[in-house]
């Protein structure tokens, strides 16, 4: 462990290498998240099953390529699948837990989870599936140290893209301001002849392609399996609950950082800890808050 | 009347491994997940924190009981390298021993552990609260998962109960139903006491209760340390049922009992006395009996039956009868018990 951070320091330009992963990673983390903080903050469900759509939105694209169809493509049939997918799951479960207890919406999203990842072992095998695209990497410093794929700097790239159709749409469209008005009240939005009902599945449905298109990055980037996805809907909450709901220079900041944190953890300690270390980040921005709060209680005091 | 019904619960719980030998490891992990539930129930029916993280306690509880049972006779870390019971031996004297050892150690670390998690974690309200003791328990798994002292992710076989495998299964059978009720008697008491009314004002409005003079985190602190207690010794127990545990599938299995206890609870009524049993009792014998004829495709039921029971019947079966039968329940709480009975 020591000797690894010794080594960062010897080699600074190693260093460098994994905080520029970290950043095309952490682009992927941020698109995922702002997907969760959408729909938590429109309907107030905080959705454990982002992970296995984001999962499965990779599957899709990975089976489309098996079929010969470009993956890039396959990116946005798995976005519309997983739309057509999150509006089933909205009909039947999500609209349904949207006036109760925060807790059945998150054991509701629990088993939507559960059933996804076992239909998805079932289909496609636990073994870990990955597409390539055979395009090389990109020699960063000129002298063959630091490699980056250049799939990973195009799934930087569409992520780039996506978040700035996305803000243009929450800004200008008239969905968009429909989804803001009913986040900030929804009863004020109602009363204002805004359909909430019409709102939600959209948001939904919304964060479902969102879901998807990730997906086919985390699959063209990393490895998928089938219960990869708990690990997304930690990384996805951790983020938000870092940067605040509608906050989203904050969620992408802290995605990006949550990359580089990663890459730098995963070095210095061991790739067989890193799902240890997300949840250990859980953890610790949970007590951060935690902390907050309660001198915010005792100012109030 | 009341006695006449625990007697005959007693009577039934001893004679169903007598009368179905075959069976006495399912009711095992039957009053497993009993216990499970109800301690579950205590924190999330009775005080209103729906802990996703309880199984926490149920590995530890396993882990701690592997590691006393095999230290009293051997060194665990050559133990977990040389693989176990195929190269070292017990003899009775140490195994009893260190079944009681374990056993009791579990217990009672689960329970002292529960105090200063509680401090971090009791800070946490809602869905924080659910996440964040999620997070507790995949954590623990994982870090289990790569430490070689307890097997890593290998795991420990625990040592063999000397003698006839159909006795160990019911001596084990009878080591969980003691548990099981003496668990039951136990959160039946403190439902009874002030501190049992102080868990429900803590649900129904824990800023007022802080107002009142509770002491909310003591008293959430005890109230978990409890459930932790009984929870840590059920693992114990399960370990031995088992025979060998390991990090993620057997003691920190967070997507099967972990989920399944929270399941069971709201299948039989958040926040009664009997709705926990009835609901463990009728999950698993639906989970047990549907199993085979899913042909694979048995988790995905699993998960549907999930989500309906969550999304489609919240109140659970004795909100049910509540809601149909009034004049069943009366202030009483002892009065549901017959349908309790007719439910098993």
């Amino acid at each position: 462990m020591w000797a690894n951070i010794d080594l960062l320091i010897q080699v600074p330009k190693l260093a460098a290498g994994l905080f520029l992963e970290g950043l095309l990673i952490g682009a992927v983390f941020s698109l995922i998240a702002y997907g969760l903080a959408l729909v938590w903050g429109v309907m107030n469900v905080k959705n454990l099953a982002q992970g296995p759509f984001v999962i499965a939105g990779g599957y899709i694209c990975w089976y489309l390529s098996t079929l010969g169809l470009h993956p890039v493509l396959g990116m946005f049939a798995a976005a519309v699948v997983m739309w057509g997918l999150s509006w089933i799951c909205f009909k039947l479960v999500v609209s349904k837990v949207l006036e109760l207890d925060m807790f059945v919406s998150l054991l509701a999203t629990f088993g939507l989870a559960y059933v996804l990842e076992q239909s998805l072992s079932l289909a496609f095998t636990q073994d870990t599936q990955t597409i390539n695209l055979g395009w090389g990497s990109l020699d960063v410093f000129g002298d063959g140290l630091v490699l980056l794929a250049w799939q990973k700097v195009m799934a930087f790239a569409i992520c780039c893209v996506l978040a700035v159709v996305l803000v243009l749409f929450m800004k200008r469209s008239r969905m968009g301001q429909a989804i803001r008005a009913t986040a900030q009240n929804a009863r004020a939005a109602r009363v204002m002849g805004i359909d909430t009902d019409k709102v939600y599945s959209f948001t939904f449905c919304l964060n479902g392609a969102i879901c998807g298109a990730a997906g086919a990055l985390v699959a063209m980037i990393w490895v998928i399996q089938p219960f990869y996805g708990i690990t997304y809907s930690i990384r996805a909450f951790v983020l938000v609950v870092a940067a605040g709901l509608g906050n989203l220079p904050g969620v992408i900041l802290a995605g990006l950082g949550m990359g580089g944190l990663e890459q730098f953890g995963g070095f210095i300690i061991g790739a067989e800890y890193q799902q240890a270390l997300v949840v250990g980040m859980l953890l610790a921005v949970l007590v951060v808050r935690l902390l907050q709060q309660s001198r915010k209680r005792q100012a109030v005091a | 009347m009341k006695w006449l019904v625990y007697i005959a619960f007693i009577a039934i719980s001893l004679a169903a491994p007598l009368v179905f030998p075959a069976y006495t490891q399912q009711f095992s992990a039957l009053w497993v997940l009993i216990i499970l539930a109800m301690t579950w129930d205590m924190q999330g029916g009775q005080m209103g924190y729906n802990s996703l993280g309880n199984i926490f306690f149920f590995g530890f509880g396993m882990y701690v009981s592997a590691v006393v049972q095999v230290s009293i006779a051997h060194d665990i870390g050559e133990y977990t390298y040389a693989g176990g019971i195929n190269v070292f031996q017990f003899t009775d004297g140490q195994y009893f021993t260190g079944l009681v050892l374990g056993v009791a150690a579990a217990g009672i670390l689960c329970a002292l552990l529960a105090f200063p998690l509680g401090w971090i974690l009791f800070g946490l309200r809602g869905p924080y609260f659910a996440i964040g003791t999620l997070g507790v328990a995949i954590a623990a798994g994982e870090m289990v998962g790569t430490w070689e002292w307890v097997g890593a992710g290998q795991g420990i076989s625990m040592p063999p109960f000397p003698g006839n495998p159909d006795t160990a299964k019911f001596v084990l059978y009878i080591m969980n139903m003691i548990t099981g009720m003496v668990c039951f008697a136990v959160i039946a008491w403190l439902y009874s006491t002030r501190f049992g009314l102080a868990l429900n004002a803590i649900r129904d409005d824990e800023q007022k209760a802080e107002g009142m003079g509770l002491q909310t985190l003591w008293i959430k602190r005890v109230c978990w340390a409890v459930a932790a207690f009984f929870v840590g010794i059920c693992g114990a127990i399960y370990g031995n049922t088992v025979g060998f545990i390991e990090p993620l599938e057997v003691a920190f299995q967070t997507i099967y009992l972990g989920i399944f206890m929270v399941v069971a609870v709201l299948l039989g009524g958040k926040g009664t006395l009997w709705g926990p049993v009835v609901g463990a009792i009728v999950f698993h014998t639906l989970k047990e009996v549907t199993w085979t004829h899913f042909l694979g495709w048995q988790w995905v039921a699993l998960g549907v039956l999930i989500v309906v029971i969550v999304v489609y019947f919240q109140e659970g079966i004795m909100g049910w009868l509540q809601r149909q039968r009034p004049e069943w329940f009366g202030i009483r709480v002892e009065s549901r018990e017959p349908e309790a009975e007719a439910a098993t």
